[in-house]
Order: C-alpha cells, then sequence, then structure tokens
C-alpha cells in the first residue's frame, strides 16, 4: 500500500503535447507510471509517445478509465483544466503549475466543493514536485533516484526540501511509502491535513515526515490534529527559522493573522503538540532514525 | 529588514494611495478632490486648481503609517503647500512598516481636506485560512487597528464573501448598520463595501485597505487613504494595473532579479545563497546561522537553471558589497546536475568570482555535475551534504580577505 497513487492508477497527463508535458512524461513512464493517454484541446485522435490524445478530459475518461491527471497547463489556463478534471469524475488531480492567480484557485476549491464527499476531487499542488509512491508510481518531476520503497511518508510544500529528506533517508537506509509535496502557494489544492489522515490509515506507512514553511495556518492545523488522532509518530520542520518578518502594507494581514506565521512559532506549536522537530535541515534523516528507533523499541 | 516569504508565497505589487483612489472611484467609492505633483510648483498650481481653505500634501510612498513619520501635511496657505512639498520631495521616509532603509518619496498627492465627524476601518484581504475573501470593518478607525483587533476583538466586524455568488448586498449592509451609521451614510457606506469587493475582485487584488473611511458633517462616506495590493500571478490579464508599478519603491536589486525571473530578497550577512526552490533556500539560510554564519541574501533560481540565469545570479550576489563567500546549492529535480554545473564553470570564466565558492550538487545526473566542477580546475569547494556546504561557507566567509573593487 502507499497513498494516493500506485502501480494501478491510471494517469492522464493534461497539456501532454507541449514541451513540459512531453518531457515529464516520459520520466512518469519510465518510472513505472501507468499513463494511459492525455488532453490536449485540438489535438484529439493524434498519438503521442504511443498514446492517444484526447480533446476534452470526459472524451478521455470514456476511452480510458483514466482516475487520476496531472496538469502540465499554463497558469492562464490551469484553473479550468483543474475544474475540467474535476468535473469528468477525475479522483486525484495533480498541478505542477507555477503561478496560478491566486483568486483563481479560490475559485477552484470552491468548485470542488460541488459535488459530494465520496465523489469529490482531491487535488494536489499547485506549485509542486508532484507525488511519488517508490517502485510504484511518480506522479509529477520528481528524480526518481533519491527515493528507496519503504514505510516513511514525507508531506511537504517545498519541492526541494522534500527531496532533501528523502536523500538523507535514502543515506540511512530508511525508505519512503509515499512523498507529497503539497505546493508553496497561498492556497493549496489540499493541505498537510489531508494527507496526515490518509498516512495514518495507510498500513504501509510507520511514520510520517512533515515539512513546512513560514507563513499560513496550515502546519499549526494539522499538529493539533496530530495530537489528538495521529497513532504513528511524526517528524517535523519548518523552514525559515532566519527569514526576517516581511515587510506588509496595511493591517487587514495583520488583524486576521495575529499567531502562529513565523517558522520560530510554527516549531514551538509542533513541539507543544508531541512532534519530534529535526533540529536543522541537515537532520531531518537522522531525526527520522532516532524516532523510528524508539518506536521500534517500544 | 526584508523578508523571503514575501516573494515566495506573496508576490505582490503594491500601488501609490493616489492610484488606488483612482481605481476606487472607477467603482463608485467616493474620495476628496485631488492631483498628483511631482515638483513644489505643481503641488502649488494643484492647490489652485482643487480651490478650497485647506489642503493636505501627502508623500506618495508605497507603506502605511505615513502620517505618524510626518509624510502627510496639512497647509492652510499655498506657501505652506509649497514649504511641505519642498521638505517632502526627495526625503526618505521611515515608517513602521517600511523598515530602517525607508522608502523615498518622488511624488505627492494634494488634497483638498474635508472635515469630518468620524473615521471608521475597512479592509479587504485573500484569508489563506479560508482560502476565501475576508472584510473587516470596525468603528475605530485611524492607525491603532492592530490594537483594537487585539484588546477589543468585538470591536471589529467580519465577513466572509462566499466566491460562488461574491458579496451579497445585505452583507455589506450588516457591516454598515454594524457600525452605527444613520440611513443615508448606511446607504452611502454600503455602495463603497461593494463597490471595494468588485475593484478586489476584478482586479485581482490581494489586498484593498481604507484607513480611514471618513463620515463628513453632511454625512457622506469619503475614503480619506486607500491602499491596494495585487496578485503578481494575474498581472498578465491586468495590463493597466501592472503599468502602476513603480520600481523606485522596490529593492533595486529585486527589481534586476525579476527581470531574469529570479527570486532575491537582500539580507544583511555576508554569505551569499544561490539556491533552487523556496523551501530548500530558506533551509540552507537556516543551515548558515545555525552553522554560526549569517545569509547575505534568500535566491531561489527556480527549475530550468540555464547558464544565463546562473550567470544573472551570480552577479546578483556579488553585487552586494558585504558578500564574502558563495554556497551554490542546487537538488535537482527538473535541474540536471550536468547543466547548472556547467553554467556554474561559465559564470565564473566570464564574471570575476572575487570570493570564495562552495558548490554542493545533489539530485538527477549529480555525479557528471560534480565531475564537471573538479575538471574545471577552478578553485570550488565541492560538498556533498548541506551541513558541510554550510560549514564549508560559513569557514571561507571568516577566512577571506575583504574584497577590492565594486565591479561584479
Amino acid at each position: 500500500m502507499s497513498i494516493l497513487i500506485d502501480e494501478k492508477s491510471r494517469v492522464l497527463i493534461q497539456g501532454f503535447t507541449g514541451d513540459k508535458g512531453t518531457f515529464h512524461a516520459k520520466d512518469m513512464i519510465s518510472a513505472g507510471t501507468n499513463v494511459v493517454g492525455g488532453v490536449t484541446p485540438g489535438k484529439g485522435g493524434q498519438t503521442h509517445l504511443g498514446l492517444p490524445v484526447f480533446n476534452t478530459v470526459k472524451e478521455a475518461v470514456r476511452a480510458t478509465d483514466a482516475n487520476v491527471s496531472i496538469t502540465f497547463v499554463a497558469p492562464a489556463y490551469c484553473a479550468d483544466a483543474i475544474m475540467e478534471a474535476a468535473d469528468a469524475g477525475i479522483g486525484l488531480v495533480c498541478s505542477i503549475t507555477d503561478g496560478i492567480p491566486a483568486q483563481d484557485m479560490m475559485r477552484v476549491k470552491r468548485y470542488l466543493l460541488r459535488y459530494q464527499k465520496g465523489r469529490r476531487t482531491l487535488m494536489v499542488g499547485p506549485n509542486c514536485a508532484g507525488i511519488i509512491s517508490p517502485g510504484k508510481a511518480m506522479l509529477g518531476i520528481m528524480p526518481t533516484n533519491i527515493y528507496m520503497r519503504g514505510s516513511v511518508g514525507i508531506v511537504s510544500r517545498s519541492g526541494t526540501l522534500g527531496y532533501e529528506a528523502a536523500a538523507q533517508m535514502k543515506d540511512l537506509g530508511i525508505g519512503v511509502s509515499t512523498s507529497v509535496g503539497i505546493g508553496g502557494d497561498p492556497i493549496n489544492g489540499s493541505s498537510f491535513l489531508d494527507h496526515l489522515i490518509l498516512f495514518e490509515q495507510d498500513p504501509e506507512t510507520k511514520a510520517v515526515m512533515m515539512i513546512g514553511e513560514i507563513g499560513g495556518p496550515q502546519e499549526a492545523e494539522a499538529a493539533a490534529w496530530i495530537k489528538e488522532n495521529m497513532t504513528k509518530p511524526v517528524v517535523g520542520y519548518v523552514a525559515g527559522l532566519t527569514a526576517p518578518k516581511g515587510r506588509r502594507m496595511g493591517h487587514a494581514g495583520a488583524i486576521i493573522s495575529a499567531t502562529g506565521d513565523s517558522a520560530a512559532e510554527k516549531s514551538e506549536i509542533m513541539k507543544s503538540y508531541g512532534l519530534t522537530v529535526a533540529p536543522s535541515p541537515s537532520e531531518l534523516g537522522a531525526t527520522m532514525a532516532k524516532v523510528l528507533a524508539q518506536a521500534g523499541a517500544h | 529588514m526584508r523578508s523571503g516569504q514575501q516573494k515566495s508565497e506573496e508576490g505582490k505589487l503594491d500601488i501609490h494611495e493616489y492610484q488606488a483612489k483612482e481605481i476606487l472611484g472607477n467603482f463608485g467609492v467616493a474620495t476628496p478632490r485631488g492631483a498628483i505633483a511631482y515638483s513644489p510648483d505643481q503641488a502649488v498650481y494643484c492647490a489652485t486648481e482643487l480651490g478650497g481653505w485647506h489642503w493636505a500634501v501627502k508623500a506618495q510612498i508605497h507603506s502605511g503609517g505615513r502620517g505618524k513619520a510626518g509624510g502627510v501635511k496639512l497647509c492652510k496657505t499655498y506657501n505652506e503647500v509649497r514649504a511641505a512639498a519642498t521638505e517632502l520631495l526627495g526625503k526618505t521616509l521611515v515608517t513602521n512598516q517600511t523598515g530602517p532603509e525607508g522608502k523615498v518619496v518622488q511624488r505627492v498627492y494634494i488634497e483638498a481636506a474635508e472635515p469630518f465627524e468620524r473615521e471608521i476601518y475597512l479592509g479587504f484581504v485573500l484569508d489563506r485560512k479560508v482560502e476565501r475573501v475576508r472584510i473587516i470593518a470596525s468603528r475605530f478607525g485611524g492607525m491603532e487597528i492592530e490594537e483594537i483587533a487585539k484588546t477589543h476583538p468585538e470591536e471589529i466586524l467580519q465577513v466572509v464573501v462566499e466566491p460562488a455568488v461574491g458579496l451579497q448586498a445585505f452583507e455589506a449592509r450588516e457591516l454598515a448598520f454594524g457600525l452605527g451609521l444613520n440611513l443615508k451614510q448606511v446607504s452611502r457606506a454600503v455602495s463603497t463595501i461593494l463597490g471595494c469587493y468588485r475593484a478586489f475582485r476584478d482586479l485581482d487584488a490581494t489586498m484593498v485597505e481604507i484607513n480611514p473611511l471618513v463620515i463628513t458633517k453632511d454625512d457622506r462616506v469619503l475614503a480619506l487613504d486607500a491602499k491596494m495590493s495585487f496578485d503578481d500571478n494575474a498581472l498578465f490579464r491586468r495590463g493597466a494595473v501592472s503599468d502602476m508599478r513603480d520600481h523606485s519603491q522596490e529593492d533595486p536589486r529585486e527589481v534586476q532579479a525579476a527581470e531574469h525571473n529570479l527570486n532575491y530578497v537582500g539580507l544583511d550577512g555576508n554569505i551569499g545563497c544561490i539556491v533552487n526552490g523556496a523551501g530548500l533556500a530558506m533551509a540552507t539560510m537556516d543551515m548558515i546561522k545555525y552553522a554560526g554564519g549569517n545569509p547575505a541574501n534568500f535566491l531561489d533560481v527556480g527549475g530550468g537553471a540555464s547558464p544565463e540565469r546562473v550567470a544573472a545570479a551570480f552577479r546578483l550576489v556579488l553585487s552586494d558589497r558585504n558578500v564574502r563567500a558563495i554556497l551554490v546549492n542546487v537538488f535537482a529535480g527538473i535541474n540536471r546536475c550536468d547543466w547548472v554545473a556547467e553554467g556554474v564553470v561559465k559564470a565564473c570564466r566570464e564574471i570575476n568570482v572575487d570570493v570564495p565558492l562552495i558548490v554542493r550538487l545533489s539530485g538527477t545526473n549529480y555525479e557528471a555535475g560534480r565531475d564537471i566542477i573538479k575538471k574545471s580546475g577552478l578553485p570550488i569547494i565541492s560538498a556533498d551534504t548541506l551541513a558541510e556546504a554550510a560549514k564549508a561557507a560559513v569557514n571561507a566567509a571568516e577566512t577571506a580577505p575583504p574584497r577590492k573593487s565594486g565591479a561584479a
């Protein structure tokens, strides 16, 4: 088991025939991902990388039974692509695209709520590195060679910092069940909490590494949930301890986010909820090794 | 002080008060009459054209807290207008929101001063927590609104807008009645609130703030000040807003960085950083601090770091005279280490890199990348891990001799 994706996921690539779509489609296929086709409006009926191209996501789903999609679509059109996938019944949409307008994402999130739970699309990203279940499937732009198959889940806002964690763990012989990049944008499709719930339910995952950043309320919200509900150990880290407080215009931002935005505050919140916080970004792997050893001893 | 957070997750464009008032005016928000001046002569001319008895001469900088910092002058004669404009133009104004380096005043806004009875606070912001537009209003307008929010949260009225239908008139009405306004004032305040919301939605704003919104003796509702910020990611479809950008209000190095699609924020340490990915860039800065040093900047070269971009990154980092060492930390996903290494070697041959250089490459093709660095014969220190790289950079910065010339 793993979360979100495995070798059985039937993957559709939106923006399939573009440079980026093509380049990363090849990588995903060679990582074992079951790519079943792609969508590029206007190029339906063509074959690309030996796979069928469709004009719309609905057509693609009818023909291929796809249940997962990834968007390599320019920022101006990406919100539209995500909503199209949701409407076509795709269960998981991952968006790599960097630069989607915030109000577009606000509308996307609202649109996803049209569907009842059970039929509702889970979105990962945007502006993220994607998802990998090592040895099974990769949905994104991650370098597969730094991941070893194993039992630690990773959920990270930053793509490259997620790589850093996986590489440090691999050096210590610790493998990964699934690694998810939730993205660095102000509005994410899914949060730390969404994925922690999945990791808690996944029998293959024994522990979770959660890597946050300054800004936003997500890490604190997730930490509170962990304290109440999570049986598996969680190692945390928040990047940006040295980043000074930002410039700002006006007071509105300060009024709504009174506390808990800085890395130091978030680290403290994590500790207070019982997470083990890595003392530095070079000790992500070592901290996880320690936590796994302790869990094994009990 | 500046923050890495700003660029990585809240990329935004700020505009001046007079520009925000012009925009909001088009959405039905009433403002006092005013005009913009770039010289004392122009300022006096504006005052004569506006007419009236009193004028406010207001420094136009991208910051709040201007009143407290002496950036707003109330004048009763043309001579006072001239004197105020002369004093403000060219002055560096330091407010509680600019940071210690302040911002230079290059234009002043001359406004017909209106006597008023009450000051109200009205703000609109994209709230990350609920992922919707939140409206904040308080009958205690003026400068101490953050204090009020902490000590008297019950005096802060809030509405979260449902994005599927947008702000409804009843919601604006509830706010207006909640502020204790009379009937005439309520209908004008409702137009103001709805107008601000439409401007926010239609122009991809991330923040609209009117502080204060004033109520005059004859029941008019006027925006005495206005601030707007816009989502950088949406500027491609907001040409008119994009044209309002004023580079003089931004850090020149950040402007230079933006031209090369780099994400740069200057800090006050001496170890220059060139990293891919905002999170890893922040972690690299943390690591430098942890190893006993201080980062000189945040710099995210992003995905697809071409040799040109790497060279631009080096020029930018070296333009900071405090830099005593440079740490390049690349974890390649989309990037490939051999490309990045070629870029680094090329940059070193083209630019006079007169400080020690530490390079750490990881991820896709890292062996090939390290090989290219080694075979270049350049005095580059290679590091395998983040910890080693940070330690080497701190060491190098401590022992490096001071730099000679300013040109990089």
